[in-house]
This record gives C-alpha cells, sequence and structure tokens, in this order.
C-alpha cells in the first residue's frame, strides 16, 4: 500500500516541486556561505530566468500546440519596461519592494504585448504563426533598439539597479516556484483540458462549446506575462544590457530547451533548462559550436522522439519504474537460481 | 441519469401550422431546430440549396441521401462551421446566425464526427471531461491556484462524466487515452462527450459507420436510451438503412444537395423518386443510348 503511494508521489508534481526547493536551498547555502564560484553564481540567475522561460513556453508549444518563435521578445518587453520602473524607483524603494514590483509591471506589460500580436497572429496555425511571432519578435528588437529612452543600440545602462546573485536569488526562487506551480496546477483543470482540446483537434474542441480564440489568447498572454517577469530578473543581474541580445537565437535557444525537455513536460523543461545553461560553460572553448549543437540536437531529438522504440525505453526507464525495480521482490525463477 | 426514465411512446407523425410535421407529442413544444430554404454554395458549385426542415423536442430524425449528396455539408450548416449562404436556421426558436461554432454549441446542438475528431492524447475521462467544460464553475483564478472551489468543481465534473460514460459502459477504460480506443468505443465516446454539452439536439454522423450487425443493434437500443432519459432530439446521417428505419420518426432524403423527399420510413421506402436516387430510373440506359 505505502509502495503504491510512494510510486504515485514520484509520478506527481509534488516530487518536481520538492527537487526544485532542495535544489535551491542547495545552491542557496553554497552562496551564503561563500562556497560558491563567482562563475557558478553569475549563472544561477541566468539559469532561474530561463527555466521561467522555458516552462512558459512550454505552455505554448507543449499544451497549446502553437510554434511560437518570438518568446524572447516578450522577455525584452519585459525586461526593458520592469527595469525602466526600476530604475525610477531606486532610489526611494529598496530592492525587497522594487524588484517584485518591476517583475510584476514588466509581466503585465509584456502579457499586453502578448495580447496585441496575439490577437491577430493566432489566427493563424502551424508554420504561420511561427513565422509571424518570429517576426514580432526581431520588430520588438528593432524597436527597443531604436528608442531614445531604452538606451538605443548601447543598450540601457543598468548599473544603478544592478544586483549581485546573493539579492537576487531569493526573488528568483519565488518566481521559478510561483512559474511552476502555475503551470502545473493549469494543466490539471478545466482551462488546461480546453487547452490540450484544442491541440489535439481543434473543429471537436470549437464544436464541444471551446473558444478557441479566448484560450489561445489567454495562453499566450500568461505565457508572455512570466517571460517578461523572467526578463525583469534578467536584467538586474547585469549592468548593462542590449536588445540585440533578445534576438531569434535566444528565442530558437528556449525552444530547443522546451524540445530537449520534452513537450508539456514541466519536469523536463527545468531539467533541460539547467543542462542547456550550464552546457556552454563547461564547454567554454568550443563555445564558438554552441548554435550548431544546438540544431544539431534539435534534429536528434525530433528523430529520437519519433521512434517508437526510443518512446518504448524511456517508459522503461521513469522514475516510477525505477523504484519498482528497486523494490521488486526477486521473482521464483530468480529466487531459485539463488539457491 | 441514475433513475431509469419511461420510454418515450411512439407517435405518428402530425402537422404544425407551418405545414412541417414533427411526432404527436412533441407538437405542442417549440421545435428544436427549424430551418427556412437553407443553402451554401462554394464557388460556382451550390453544395446544399433550399433545405428546409423541422426538428421536434423529442424526435428521432434521420438524414439520408446517396454518396455526395450533402448530408455532412448540412451539419457543418448547422453548427456554423460554414456560413450558409441563405436561409436561417433556428434553434430551440432562437436564431443562430453570425454565432460561432462554440456558440451554436452553448444554444444546445451538440455533434459528432464522420471521420472520428476525439483528443486522442487525452484520457478517456477527460475528454468527457472537456465536453463539461461550460458546466464546470471553475474560473481562472481557481485553475491557477488549485483553490477557491478548484476541488469541488474538479470533483463534480468527474462524477458527472464517470455518470455520462456508464450509459455507454466506458466507465473502466476511463484512464485509458482515447486514441487507443478500439474503433466502436471511439465512436460511443464521441457521443458521450457530445452529450456532455448537454445539448438539446444531437447530431450523429454515420454513428454505425464500421460497426458490425449486433453492435449496430445496440447502438439503435442507445440512441433510443440516450432520447429517452435526455428528452433530447437526435438527427443522424446514416447509410445502414436498417438502422435509419429502425429508429427514425420522421426521414429527410437528399440528393445533389436538395431535398427530395421527407416523411416517415414508410413513405421514403416506397417514395419512387427515392428509390430512382438510389438505384437509378428504370431503363435509365435505354433512354441514354
Amino acid at each position: 500500500m505505502s509502495k503504491l503511494r510512494i510510486r504515485n508521489l514520484l509520478n506527481k508534481n509534488g516530487l518536481t516541486l520538492a527537487a526544485l526547493v532542495i535544489a535551491y536551498a542547495v545552491v542557496g547555502i553554497l552562496v551564503y556561505t561563500n562556497h560558491a564560484s563567482r562563475q557558478m553564481s553569475n549563472m544561477l540567475i541566468s539559469i532561474s530566468a530561463y527555466i521561467v522561460m522555458a516552462v512558459s513556453l512550454n505552455l505554448v508549444v507543449g499544451l497549446l500546440g502553437e510554434l511560437s518563435l518570438g518568446h524572447a521578445g516578450f522577455m525584452s518587453v519585459g525586461l526593458f519596461s520592469g527595469c525602466l520602473l526600476s530604475i525610477a524607483l531606486s532610489g526611494g524603494l529598496p530592492l525587497a519592494l522594487r524588484l517584485p514590483l518591476s517583475m510584476l509591471v514588466g509581466g503585465l506589460v509584456a502579457a499586453v504585448f502578448g495580447f496585441i500580436i496575439g490577437l491577430p497572429a493566432l489566427r493563424l496555425k502551424g508554420d504561420y504563426l511561427a513565422i509571424v511571432t518570429l517576426a514580432c519578435g526581431e520588430i520588438i528588437k528593432n524597436l527597443i533598439t531604436n528608442l531614445k529612452f531604452t538606451g538605443g543600440a548601447l543598450g540601457l545602462n543598468t548599473g544603478s539597479i544592478y544586483s549581485n546573485t546573493k539579492d537576487l536569488l531569493p526573488f528568483a526562487f519565488v518566481l521559478v516556484l510561483i512559474t511552476v506551480i502555475v503551470m502545473m496546477n493549469l494543466k490539471s483543470s478545466r482551462y488546461g483540458r480546453a487547452i490540450m482540446a484544442i491541440r489535439d483537434n481543434r473543429i471537436a474542441a470549437e464544436s464541444t462549446g471551446i473558444n478557441v480564440t479566448y484560450f489561445k489568447l489567454i495562453v499566450f498572454m500568461i505565457a508572455a506575462f512570466f517571460a517578461g517577469a523572467a526578463g525583469c530578473l534578467y536584467g538586474h543581474s547585469f549592468a548593462n544590457v542590449k536588445p540585440a541580445t533578445f534576438d531569434y537565437n535566444m528565442s530558437i535557444e528556449i525552444l530547443v530547451i522546451v524540445v530537449l525537455g520534452g513537450m508539456g513536460s514541466v519536469r523536463g523543461s527545468i531539467i533541460a533548462a539547467i543542462l542547456l545553461q550550464m552546457l556552454p560553460e563547461v564547454l567554454r572553448d568550443f563555445s564558438d559550436f554552441r548554435m550548431l549543437a544546438y540544431s544539431v540536437l534539435l534534429i536528434a531529438i525530433m528523430l529520437l522522439n519519433a521512434s517508437p522504440r526510443f518512446a518504448e525505453l524511456k517508459g522503461r526507464i521513469s522514475l516510477p519504474n525505477l523504484f519498482r525495480f528497486l523494490t521488486r521482490k526477486p521473482s521464483r525463477k530468480e529466487a531459485s537460481a539463488d539457491e | 441519469m441514475s433513475s431509469p426514465k419511461p420510454r418515450i411512446p411512439d407517435s405518428p407523425l402530425v402537422p404544425y401550422p407551418s405545414g412541417a410535421y414533427v411526432p404527436e407529442r412533441d407538437v405542442k413544444e417549440i421545435p428544436v431546430l427549424e430551418t427556412h430554404h437553407l443553402g451554401i454554395d462554394f464557388g460556382g458549385l451550390t453544395a446544399v440549396d433550399d433545405f428546409s426542415l423541422t426538428i421536434g423536442k423529442t424526435e428521432i430524425a434521420g438524414l439520408i441521401g446517396p454518396n455526395g449528396a450533402g448530408k455532412t455539408t448540412v451539419f457543418n450548416l448547422l453548427t456554423n462551421v460554414y456560413t450558409p449562404t441563405r436561409g436561417s436556421i433556428m434553434i430551440n426558436g432562437f436564431s443562430s446566425a453570425g454565432k460561432t461554432t462554440a456558440q451554436v454549441n452553448k444554444m444546445g446542438i451538440a455533434r459528432t464526427f464522420q471521420n472520428i475528431r476525439l483528443f486522442s492524447n487525452m484520457s478517456v475521462l477527460d475528454n468527457v471531461r472537456v465536453g463539461l467544460h461550460n458546466a464546470t464553475k471553475e474560473n481562472l483564478v481557481a485553475a491557477i491556484t488549485h483553490g477557491f472551489g478548484y476541488r469541488k468543481a474538479e470533483r463534480q465534473s468527474k462524477q458527472a462524466a464517470l455518470d455520462l460514460l456508464n450509459i455507454f459502459a466506458l466507465e473502466q477504460l476511463a484512464d485509458v487515452p482515447a486514441g487507443s480506443l478500439p474503433y466502436g468505443a471511439q465512436r460511443r465516446l464521441e457521443i458521450v462527450r457530445a452529450l456532455a454539452t448537454q445539448p438539446k439536439i444531437l447530431l450523429l454522423d454515420e454513428p454505425a459507420a464500421g460497426m458490425n450487425p449486433s453492435e449496430t443493434q445496440e447502438l439503435m437500443e442507445n440512441i433510443r436510451k440516450i432520447r429517452d432519459t435526455f428528452g433530447i432530439a437526435i438527427m443522424l446521417i446514416e447509410h445502414d438503412m436498417n438502422l435509419v428505419m429502425g429508429i427514425c420518426e420522421g426521414i429527410c432524403v437528399l440528393d445533389y444537395g436538395k431535398i427530395i423527399a421527407k416523411g416517415t420510413p414508410e413513405d421514403i421506402k416506397s417514395n419512387p423518386t427515392v428509390i430512382e436516387a438510389y438505384l437509378g430510373r428504370k431503363g435509365a440506359k435505354k433512354d441514354d443510348a
């Protein structure tokens, strides 16, 4: 009985959350006791931001089944609006109030952009939507580059609001936790079912009384909101941010994380985000080949995922099965062999 | 749902003041579906023309006709998948002009598809719960936080879904992905999902396609059972004449997008125009030559 309960727990979201809390606790201890290397602690905020980006993009790509290639655009909208607010408030408010507020505002502004772009774009499907989102991401990038108050091509000077990892880590942790919880909850709700129904069969979903446009917009806006909030956090970890950083390469990078982690899998996105952010640091000597490695990886995963034998293998090495394997009683055959 | 309701008795077709024929028991009720001179053109091709039909509140109606006659197009018009070029549709006395497919569903039309369209990656239970979507009281805040009445709403929708699955003996398969169900079960699940939207009229597009005679017999019983339990109207497209003649009270025959006959199964069976549409005119070959 208890064995069954543990097995169920391994399947459930609780494990992901627990692992996340433990991971952040361990990292936190390392950082605050000054045991973390400078290189590692510098990476923590960007990893956190990428986790939020990947999990939120997974809502669009994995759950809704629409390919969006403009996620970095929403991130930069949130970054610049949030950071501008933070700079304006940096004289009066302490970081503990300023950062959550600017993350919220950055997220909301990104959500508004998500709405504006989504309203016309979401009438399109598949490849066409991907192209339009890609274009919108580029438009946002060029817009920010050409605006005066965002610092233009030289970038926004965020020196006055720059904070180190020690200050930002708690906020990063809370943002990741909220994002993960929201995505997990949404998936197992009336809304999540409607979204997945649209993914599986749009025509059937429509004739089952689901307002497809409404749900697509909701998904787009929620994903943009979290991307914006993550962007604002990301901006606080640099002394200068250039709009050119958030081009389609970054959008593709996030998409690679989602695909590598598995469509619709929150846990997978987290693991893949951590892996793909650490990899360039580990393979620093080969940094020129990073984007090449991404594309090869993307192709390899697509090919593997289409193969039934790989799916079977994946099913066999799942956590619950591993647990079953570790706790199983030796079968009669093996027992007699032991004798 | 839980207590078996008495069978709705068969009754003869009688005319409405408008001249349309409906079963006698429905004559005092507002017709669940009324179309007037409905038509659609695709470019220069008239797919459906002058389609006027009235369906009573608890009627089982059949829509038959040779392949390509425009039967599925009629279903697509009724559910506003296609926008009619001409004519009007009244659902329960309200016009459905300008509504979206989702809104038409809320007005009371649910349908199944000729080529099954299930949410194949989702479980059987979740397929039905999608059908219960508009009946589930759960707002976005509840969905995101899993609080504010989330648990109660989920419990209710799960129970309602299981009750519905029970009718078609699918509750054992509740956790199976819908895509891995056998063909017959997929067809039944589609009907359950449509019923979950609490329709006033259920449109079934070839429900017996691919079924053997005993499965078809079971389906006939089930269609009657649905009508009797929910007190709704059912309109079906079907090529299996045993099924159509066995359960339909009113039949409408379509050929080349036009209604060529309307009436009781007996009328239709002996109607020379219908026989001609299906089998060709006597001595036609000789005439052509």
